[in-house]
């Protein structure tokens, strides 16, 4: 069978401004990652063949890419807006690296924005709290987005003893590494302390548990293997890639501790002939502290009930064995939603082009991030790299 | 202004209705595979377990554990403000299925993954009546 192992590279990777951004529309915010991902990959609009991105909550379109098709006036052959959550924007890779592979289009532009700090109307705010749960079985018990994500923490503890002191372990992670981010917006270090104090939101977890609330837009180019050196940066080659769909609803879970990471990493691996203990430098999904662990887990940088010391033992820091969401990540970086995760996309793609200034991990050769929507429910990995 | 009012009410389909209306009658009725004994919930067209459409619904027996719970220190909205804290927990029913609901009846710091749980029931509105759970006794 053939493979998109090393067939397409991203050869552009931006970020607008993030954090408080009343000035900007959703809309606006789409498009201006997309002119600065173009802009850092040297080429102009009308080289854009395929356009794939999110709809926005704060300013949904009915066909979302076709609309920011129309505001850019281009018109590209491969057009898509896709929703599968904060996985969104990993497996939207491997549908835009298969359309160039197959010859549909030459250069994907990947563009997601959102404004859920500032752009959400308060009945808008209400719907997406609700919207997160099944309408007539979970919802009307009262879940909130915390909640969900609680059960998952709950869980793992119950099961592997995890502490709150290991679930916290992972925001001060981020923070350490956002602290190095001039960009990030919340850079002001931390401490296990400083989360345990702060509000219980839903037990376990408490506010610094929690990711932050952003506008923000992110972008890349892709194209393929062959045309990636034209381009003036280095190319980021596409090594593999994995999805893996466990459920939509958390009730129905098959299991509240292991993922279909496992899946999705396991494909991703694969296809790259690579494993865990061969990644540089991690972005790891991390709306609540929880996930971190059990994605770790379940990708295999440790075993099974294993990431709470893992994590606590500095693991996830620049001199730790695995460097993960060394811009600060959703905890302390930026989380406007679905495109949250190209954040980690693009960090790692600066870290791999040895861009990454105070926080670069020295020799940075392949790179995995991996991002989950719903609740555990969609994941998918993409494993990157400087060299086919 | 009832206790209720604002919250999030389910909206029943033809799919769920027969377990809407077993909650009215305080029954908590699931479905279960004539092929293959599978029982299940939510409510479907075939059997997740052999994908026989032979599924015909069953009184549970209302007893379950608790897999997971939280407590929940914000409400979602105002509407749930009245009885923060509330406990939202993933229930394992005797039967195999898992579901979600409010654990009540009880101080909420005494909840614990793998309590014994029965079912009670609450009317919400006059059409609907939720399954809640209390600590079995």
């Amino acid at each position: 069978m053939s493979s998109l192992r090393g067939k397409v590279a991203i050869v552009g990777a931006a970020d607008t401004r993030v954090g408080k951004l009343p000035e900007f529309s959703a809309t606006q915010l789409c498009v201006d990652a997309a002119l600065r991902a173009l802009a850092d990959a040297g080429i102009g609009k009308d080289q854009v063949d395929g356009l794939v991105t999110c709809n926005s909550m704060a300013e949904p379109h009915m066909y979302h890419a076709e609309m920011i098709a129309e505001y850019l006036q281009i018109f590209p052959r491969y057009c898509m807006t896709a929703s599968a959550g904060g996985g969104t924007a990993f497996a939207v890779l491997q549908h835009a690296a298969s359309a160039i592979v197959t010859g549909v289009c030459d250069t994907v532009v990947v563009s997601m924005a959102d404004s859920l700090r500032t752009g959400l109307t308060r009945e808008q705010a209400m719907v997406m709290q609700s919207s997160a749960g099944h309408q007539q079985f979970e919802t009307p018990f009262g879940p909130t987005v915390p909640a969900f994500y609680a059960l998952i923490a709950q869980a793992h503890m119950a099961a592997y003893g995890t502490t709150p002191e290991q679930l916290a372990a992972v925001a001060v992670a981020c923070r350490k590494h956002a602290a190095r981010n001039p960009t990030a917006q919340m850079r002001e270090p931390i401490s296990v302390d400083d989360v345990l104090e702060s509000r219980l939101i839903a037990d376990p977890l408490h506010l610094l548990d929690c990711s932050l609330v952003s506008d923000g837009g992110s972008a890349i180019v892709l194209t393929s293997a062959d045309r990636a050196g034209d381009f003036p940066h280095d190319p980021v080659y596409l090594l593999g890639v994995g999805e893996g769909h466990g459920h939509e609803h958390i009730s129905q879970a098959r299991s509240l501790t292991t993922s279909a990471a496992v899946d999705a990493g396991r494909r991703a691996y694969d296809m790259a002939g690579l494993q865990a203990k061969d990644i540089d430098v991690a972005g790891i999904y991390d709306c609540f502290t929880p996930v971190v662990l059990v994605e770790l887990e379940d990708l295999g940088f440790c075993e099974k009930g294993e990431a709470g010391a893992f994590v606590a033992d500095g693991g996830l820091d620049l001199d730790g064995s695995l460097p993960t969401n060394t811009h600060g990540g959703l905890m302390s970086h930026c989380h406007p939603g679905n495109p949250g995760s190209m954040y980690h996309l693009t960090e790692c793609v600066a870290q791999l082009r040895r861009q990454a200034g105070d926080r670069q991990v020295a020799d940075a050769e392949v790179a995995l991030v991996h991002a989950q929507g719903g609740v555990m429910s969609s994941h998918c990995t993409l494993i990157l790299g400087r060299e086919v | 202004m009832g206790a209720h009012d604002g919250k999030f009410l389910p909206r029943p389909t033809p799919e769920t209705e027969i377990f809407w209306l077993g909650c009215r009658n305080n029954q908590l009725m699931i479905q279960r595979c004539t092929a293959c004994g599978h029982h299940q919930f939510y409510p479907r067209m075939l059997c997740t377990e052999c994908a026989s459409a032979q599924v015909d619904w069953v009184q549970a027996s209302g007893r379950g554990t608790v897999k997971s719970f939280t407590i929940v220190r914000r409400p979602v909205t105002e509407a749930y403000a009245a009885e923060t804290p509330y406990v939202i927990a993933l229930i394992e029913l005797d039967e195999g299925p898992t579901l979600m609901s409010n654990v009540t009846a009880c101080d909420v710091e005494k909840v614990h993954i793998g309590m014994p749980v029965t079912v009670s029931f609450e009317a919400w509105s006059d059409d609907i009546t939720m399954p809640l759970f209390r600590p079995a006794t």
